[in-house]
């Protein structure tokens, strides 16, 4: 395992550690451990029910909210070693820190200002300044602001598809989390959208660590610094972006990149 | 990984696409090695009507590497491929250029032919004196074509070494003609003809020695270009993928 993992980035912001995960009695993720480089992109790629999205959602306890599901393994987010799906995490304390976007855009039903806040509120942050300030500077994050700057207390249901998408990305990073999860952000957004989207992803990255879920093969390889391979709940390959998409060491892997499963 | 195969595609016509591709390659290394014999045995024969169709085809090799390289843009943009299926495509631009360059030489060599059909009057044994490298040259590229069509980095490996047999023998032939010179002025002329064919023949086992490093490269994902063969041998020995990853894990079925 030690040969494996000589290629791993030195002092990851998370490290997934035998991480096994069951829906009930059905096990979804078996023995799943891959580190998460800090301030860099690392994607997830693999066929429709491999687990990516799965073990994705593990990072914010997502799947806390059906019973029966069972975490085992750790997800270690450094600096403070945090277990994030330990019992003595907080899925409250542990979402505020790591932000999620989705596949499809779902900003709430207020104004775009509201949804960017939103977070804040949770947070207890009123002072309206304060609030203001960092709505603003979210939106920035996002690419937004000057798409929205003007019609800040307009619906947010009245955006198009991929300026929803970067709403919902403001409103991610509104709490300045450590890591962003995205689960497919681009599978319901056009070429040109979808770019803005990638764009957006390479900036973040100087700030904040990502960790990214895509069908896209082609995406993952332009925005990911690093990727693995998943297949059937299990992590075939994981390597710098750059090595899988020309050279994978696993026979399984080059199968899938290149279009050979059947 | 130790084989590259080119079908299994979900999608049969990037199959044919690929297959399509390499057999345009082989079909254009066979012409540039036809090419290649015919301009050596007009040359020994003093054949100039031989030596004049060689030149004449000379285009027919051109116009391949023009239409594999537009086929080679074409699935870069519309496939967009990856790991071995990119590495291919990526040799085969690169290999194109080689056999291109290596009908370059058989169209030289004819051209001598073509212009001093008394060469064997000249220097000394005349012809016979590139006739050794002659074949060796042929039989190189013939095996670095049989590489390509195989894909087997091994033997590319063997082949590659044997350029070094070639540049060995080139300088033999420059030491001869050199001797040639010296001892009889009227041999100059025929002499530097020789000389021109002895280095376009060296230069074929050149090309043929970078097809084999495409071909490596192709396999096993590694750029041997400025590496020494010892060296690249020794890392085919390991097998890439223990190199990489751990061996006890089992691989999913596909």
């Amino acid at each position: 395992m030690s040969e494996e993992r000589a290629h791993w980035p030195a002092n990851p912001r998370a490290l997934a550690d035998r991480v096994s995960f069951y829906y009930g009695t059905n096990q979804a993720l078996k023995n799943v451990s891959l580190p998460v480089a800090d301030r860099r992109v690392t994607a997830l790629i693999g066929p429709s029910g491999c687990g990516k999205s799965t073990f994705l959602r593990c990072f914010n306890r997502m799947h806390d909210l059906q019973a029966g599901n069972r975490y085992e393994g750790s997800i270690t987010l450094y600096p403070e070693n945090l277990n994030l799906i330990g019992r003595d995490a907080d899925p409250i304390d542990v979402r505020m820190r790591i932000g999620m976007v989705f596949q499809k855009p779902n900003p709430f039903p207020t104004s775009i200002a509201e949804n960017v806040a939103y977070g804040l509120r949770l947070r207890g942050i009123k002072q309206r300044s304060r609030v203001e300030a960092a709505v603003e500077q979210a939106l920035i994050g996002a690419a937004l602001w000057g798409e929205v700057k003007d019609r800040l207390h307009q619906s947010a249901l009245a955006l198009s598809g991929g300026q929803m998408q970067r709403l919902c990305i403001a409103r991610a990073l509104v709490t300045q989390p450590e890591l962003i999860l995205f689960d497919e952000p681009t599978s319901a957004l056009d070429p040109i959208a979808t770019a803005k989207i990638e764009e957006l992803i390479a900036t973040l990255r100087e700030k904040v660590t990502v960790l990214i879920v895509t069908h896209n093969m082609q995406q993952a390889a332009r925005i990911s610094d690093y990727t693995a391979f998943m297949y059937l709940g299990e992590l075939i390959e994981y390597d710098a972006a750059a090595k899988i998409f020309t050279n994978p060491a696993k026979k399984a892997t080059e199968d899938y990149i290149t279009g050979r499963y059947g | 990984m130790d084989k590259v195969e080119v079908g299994g595609h979900t999608l049969s016509r990037y199959d044919e696409d690929l297959e399509r591709l390499r057999s345009a390659v082989l079909q254009m290394g066979g012409l540039a090695e036809s090419q290649l014999r015919r301009a050596l045995q007009a040359l020994a024969e003093g054949n100039t009507s031989l030596a004049a169709e060689v030149v004449s085809i000379e285009a027919h090799v051109n116009q391949l590497e023009v239409d594999i390289d537009d086929e080679c843009n074409r699935i870069l943009a519309t496939r967009a491929p990856t790991a071995s299926d990119l590495r291919l495509v990526l040799a085969i631009i690169k290999t194109i250029t080689d056999i291109e360059r290596v009908g370059d030489e058989a169209h030289r060599i004819a051209n001598i032919g073509l212009h001093h059909p008394g060469l064997e009057r000249g220097a000394g044994d005349g012809y016979r004196v590139v006739r050794h490298l002659g074949r060796e040259s042929l039989e190189l590229l013939h095996e670095a074509l049989d590489v390509f069509a195989r894909l087997d980095a091994r033997a590319a490996v063997d082949a590659a070494k044997r350029d070094r047999q070639l540049d060995e023998e080139y300088d033999a032939v420059q030491r001869q003609c050199i001797t040639f010179m010296i001892e009889d002025p009227r041999t100059i002329r025929a002499s530097i003809d020789l000389l021109w064919v002895a280095r376009a023949l060296e230069r074929v086992g050149d090309h043929a020695k970078n097809i084999c490093e495409y071909v490596i490269y192709m396999v096993g994902g590694r750029d041997v270009r400025h590496t020494s063969l010892q060296e690249v041998e020794r890392s085919l020995q390991r097998p890439a993928v223990a190199a990489l990853g751990t061996p006890d894990k089992q691989e999913p079925k596909a």
